[in-house]
């Protein structure tokens, strides 16, 4: 690992617009943020605030068009993402930041197996890799899958959600990256198999250290996983600060507001507020 | 899967039994027979006709003449044709091998067109050439089948590079064995191409589309995030999954391969089945197409339940045992 | 929702430009009598397979070149230099009726005879091209509607009723769907042209004989769509609603059912005109379909396969071909439009 002269990840002024015109839409307009080795930074907003927007320009995964990148400079280890080639970019993805994303039912290919899917990755990353098999079965390990050589064979579909999720994680983790952006990890999944997944994530950020994006519109699951929260409200940042701070003394209307939305344990009956984007403005 | 594919084939004999009775009664009420021919020349005596009738079955009731043509059938006997005066197994076993070579050529053609246009087109949606191999389907689908036969045959005769029609040349017995095979191929290159150009086309749009698809599906994105390069997305993972639904059309391909070619043989003059059986339609030769029906209607079944064993068989999110 | 649809359709160019051109045809169709310079049946056996007369802008006026058999073994005709025949406009013609009661004894444009006008050149008994092409016309332009409309009415009663109430009629009405789509298309069609050729015998009749044929294929596939929409719409609350205030079957079917089917009807209707249309051409082609004194596109067609070998420059006697081809892409092409529109979801299907 080399030394901590930098952050990991450092956002500066990105601007992503999609459409062009008269419709175009700034998904992501000046935003700017840090995320240093081994810290775990949320990133929270409701739907549609220009989270997964955001994500994915790391690598630049968003097809152009209809997106462009408008602006601004993403440095990864203090090189620009938004300005290498294709095949430079290649090799990031994957093998420096890895992804996980929301629906682990059609995130993974139907017609391969957990085996080829999993194996993909380590081929392409980690060519020095003799017993790929192994490699495999051990990152299905590390993520909890019980039986991993039985599971390998398996298509996506014969899995439940949870499983199906775990092997995401483990195809993510096959290549050790040094960033994994978890975007709305456990959104699809059942409340307790959220909390499995949670404690999974939590469980590799204290075994491998890596740094972690996770990208969530829920404060809920955050609290005792991330070191750092950044609010996002219609492609902005609105705030930015460690979690205890920004949970005790949210500085924002909106944060506070999507801090409301959080049903509490005990807090009998409590009415899920809506918000009021209007309200919002105009205090902001 | 496999109670369900014996399931699905014992359905298929009252299924049979219904269309057999169907177009038994149809060519039973057409009026007229076999033997109207034979009326209309003067010089045949009427005790004549009417002894071939009774040969034939012809004066006995409709229902009479089914069960036993039923019995006949179900022993394996699909009876005589009254034209060519030899079983109708025999005739049909004579024929079947050019339509088959036919079917199967232009159904090979259509795929090695399709398959890859059709990836092109998707993967450079909105270029030039996307747009031309667009409108040429267009005016593939749009073009009737016989029309283009009808072309193909000015064609030939004009250009004069290959035959009008015909499975064979005149001198075909004399030539060497490859010679032989070649004077085939040279028959069977024009028909191909007009009866596999519709398919080509149809293949080909949803080819694109599949593609298309498939390139907007969320798993795709993940092997994007993992590094895999460009090229293997799209022949690999794009590629499995768009052909899928193709793969299924192999079955319906299946149903077709001796009923499909009736137009294009009729009018290029390619002695095959689909020539036999519209003639034998037309000089209501009732055994030879009972035989077709029979035959044609299996095949369409059978067709169809290879469509549903092959998509179990692509896509593995698919399954039939209960 | 019409309406709408319409406007939707003008606002895209290719949309507009088939609507446009296809409401030409039918336009053209409809007033075949007038415009077409001859009867389908008005023969001139000394001007076989004449070539399309050259028309000029002679003496302040149009005209036709005059031609001369030069080698009747190969209806080889040559232009006789500085002879021509005057186009008149609204010409005396015999008396016909329009629509079957108009009495009209005149026709838009036409020379004066002995002197003919073939602006597609004549066929084989000197028959003027254009004019069966124009009468011809209605066939192709009108098969296609009556067909969808005579399937998707049987379609949607059948599949309607069959989704509805499920039990006895459900089981029996899907049987005889799949009986019928058990039997390869064309063997059905030709069965049945033979069977029911003499309850229609005029040449008339045998089109609607033919509309009929291609129905009575075609209804089995929307009866069973029809059935499964049914019934994913039939456990709503909306139809359990009009159902306890007491409405009968048949209007909750017509008010509840088939507006949610609409879109479904209007796409598929679309797109599977072109089939009529080809159809047709093909049975008429085969010699099995629209009969001789009347004319179709592909009745025309079939007399060129008998002289194909010979037909050595006659390419005039191709027109029906090409008049085919445009029909049906035309419409393929609004077919697919309508659907974008309708749900841009429902994309080209095997
Ligand atoms: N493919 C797309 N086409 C057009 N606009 C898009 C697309 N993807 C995202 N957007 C726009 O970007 C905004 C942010 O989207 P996203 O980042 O997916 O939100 P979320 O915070 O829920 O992940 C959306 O409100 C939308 O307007
Ligand atoms: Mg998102």
């Amino acid at each position: 690992m080399t030394s901590v002269s930098g952050p990991l990840l450092k956002v500066n002024n990105l601007q992503v617009d999609f459409g062009s015109g008269d419709t175009v839409t700034h998904a992501v307009n000046d935003i700017s943020f840090q995320i240093r080795d081994g810290e775990t930074v949320a990133i929270v907003g409701e739907s549609g605030s220009g989270k997964s927007v955001t994500a994915l320009s790391l690598t630049r995964l968003l097809p152009t068009p209809p997106a462009h990148y408008v602006g601004g400079e993403i440095l990864f280890n203090g090189r620009n993402t938004l300005a290498l080639s294709e095949n430079d970019l290649r090799k990031v993805r994957g093998k420096q930041i890895a992804y996980i994303f929301q629906e682990p039912g059609t995130s993974l290919n139907p017609v391969f197996t957990i085996e080829y899917q999993i194996a993909e990755a380590i081929q392409l990353h980690r060519p020095d890799v003799t017993d790929v098999r192994a490699e495999a079965i051990r990152a299905l390990d590390l993520v909890g899958i019980r039986n991993p050589a039985q599971r390998l064979g398996d298509y996506p579909h014969q899995l439940s959600g949870g499983m199906q999720q775990r092997v995401m994680i483990a195809m993510a983790l096959a290549c050790q990256p040094k960033l994994l952006v978890a975007d709305e990890p456990t959104t699809a999944l059942d409340v307790t198999i959220q909390k499995q997944i949670m404690d999974l994530l939590r469980d590799i950020k204290v075994k491998t250290g890596m740094s972690i994006m996770l990208i969530t519109h829920n404060f809920g699951i955050i609290a005792d996983i991330a070191d750092r929260v950044v609010v996002m409200f219609r492609g902005k940042i609105v705030e930015d600060g460690p979690t205890g701070e920004v949970l005790r003394h949210p500085k924002h209307p909106y944060t506070r507001a999507l801090i409301d939305c959080v049903p509490k344990l005990g807090a009998k009956q409590r009415r899920l507020r809506a918000i009021d984007h209007a309200e919002i403005e105009a205090s902001a | 899967m496999k109670t369900y594919i014996l399931r699905r084939l014992l359905l298929m004999i009252p299924m049979l039994l219904g269309v057999s009775l169907l177009v038994f009664v149809l060519v039973y009420i057409s009026p007229g027979n076999y033997l109207d021919a034979l009326k209309a020349q003067r010089d045949i005596p009427a005790e004549f006709i009417a002894k071939k009738e009774r040969e034939l079955g012809l004066d006995r009731p409709w229902y009479v003449q089914y069960v036993s043509w039923l019995g006949r059938t179900v022993r394996g006997d699909f009876g005589e044709s009254w034209s060519y005066r030899i079983p109708v197994a025999e005739l049909l076993a004579q024929r079947a091998p050019a339509t088959l070579a036919l079917s199967l050529t232009s159904l090979v053609f259509a795929w090695a067109i399709a398959v890859p246009l059709g990836v092109f087109a998707a993967v450079y949606r909105n270029s030039i050439f996307d747009k031309l191999s667009a409108l040429s389907a267009y005016a593939a689908l749009s073009i009737p089948e016989f029309f283009l036969a009808l072309l193909a045959v000015i064609f030939a005769s004009q250009w004069g590079v290959f035959p009008t029609g015909g499975l064979s040349s005149i001198d075909h017995d004399y030539l060497s064995p490859v010679g032989q095979l070649w004077d085939y191929v040279h028959h069977l290159i024009l028909p191909t191409i007009v009866l596999g150009i519709g398919g080509a086309a149809g293949l080909m749009r949803v080819m694109r589309t599949n593609m298309l698809d498939v390139i907007q599906s969320e798993y795709v994105m993940t092997a994007r995030a993992k590094g895999v390069p460009e090229n293997v997305i799209m022949f690999r993972h794009v590629l499995r999954n768009a052909i899928n639904p193709l793969v299924t059309s192999l079955g319906f391909a299946f149903s077709g391969l001796l009923s499909g070619a009736v137009l294009v043989e009729n009018v290029m003059n390619y002695p095959g089945l689909g020539q036999l059986i519209f003639q034998a339609f037309m000089r209501k030769d009732r055994d030879v197409v009972m035989a077709a029906v029979i035959i044609g209607s299996s095949m369409l079944i059978i067709g169809n339940l290879i469509a549903d064993i092959l998509l179990a068989w692509v896509d593995p999110r698919i399954r039939y045992d209960k | 929702m019409t309406s709408d649809l319409l406007h939707q359709i003008l606002r895209r160019r290719a949309g507009a430009f088939c609507l446009v051109v296809l409401i030409l045809f039918y336009v053209a169709a409809f007033f075949a009598p007038l415009l077409a310079p001859y009867a389908t049946s008005d023969q001139d056996l000394t001007k076989t397979y004449h070539p399309p007369t050259g028309v000029v802008w002679q003496e302040g006026r149009l005209a036709v070149r005059l031609y001369k058999l030069v080698d009747p073994t190969c209806a080889k005709y040559e232009a006789e230099p500085g002879q021509f025949a005057p186009i008149h406009f609204w010409v005396k013609a015999p008396t016909y009726h329009f629509l079957g009661f108009i009495p009209v004894s005149h026709r838009l444009f036409g020379v004066e005879a002995p002197a003919r006008l073939y602006l597609l050149g004549s066929d084989e008994t000197g028959r003027d091209v254009f004019s069966r092409l124009l009468y011809g016309s209605r066939v192709s332009l009108t098969i296609g509607l009556i067909g969808i409309l005579i399937t998707t009415v049987i379609g949607l009663t059948v599949g309607g009723l069959a989704g509805y109430f499920g039990g006895v009629f459900d089981s029996v009405a899907m049987r005889g769907t799949e009986l019928i789509m058990a039997i390869p298309g064309l063997y059905l069609i030709i069965a049945l042209r033979a069977a029911l050729a003499k309850y229609f015998d005029d040449s008339d009749q045998i089109f609607i004989l033919i509309v009929v044929i291609l129905s009575f294929i075609g209804w089995a596939g929307t009866a069973r769509v029809i059935r499964g929409l049914t019934l994913s719409l039939r456990n709503r609350p909306f139809i359990y609603a009009a159902e306890a205030l007491g409405q009968g079957p048949v209007t909750i079917l017509w008010k509840h059912l088939f507006p949610n089917l609409f879109s479904y009807l209007i796409v598929t209707s679309m797109l599977s005109i072109p089939g009529y249309i080809l159809g047709e051409a093909a049975l008429s082609f085969l010699g099995i379909g629209i009969q001789e004194p009347s004319t179709s596109w592909g009745l025309m067609l079939s007399q060129v396969q008998d002289l194909k070998v010979f037909m050595l420059n006659f390419w005039w006697l191709l027109t029906p071909g090409l008049a085919i081809f445009i029909t049906v892409i035309l419409f393929n092409v609004l077919g697919d439009v309508v659907r974008d529109i309708v749900d841009p979801k429902l994309k080209t299907q095997v």
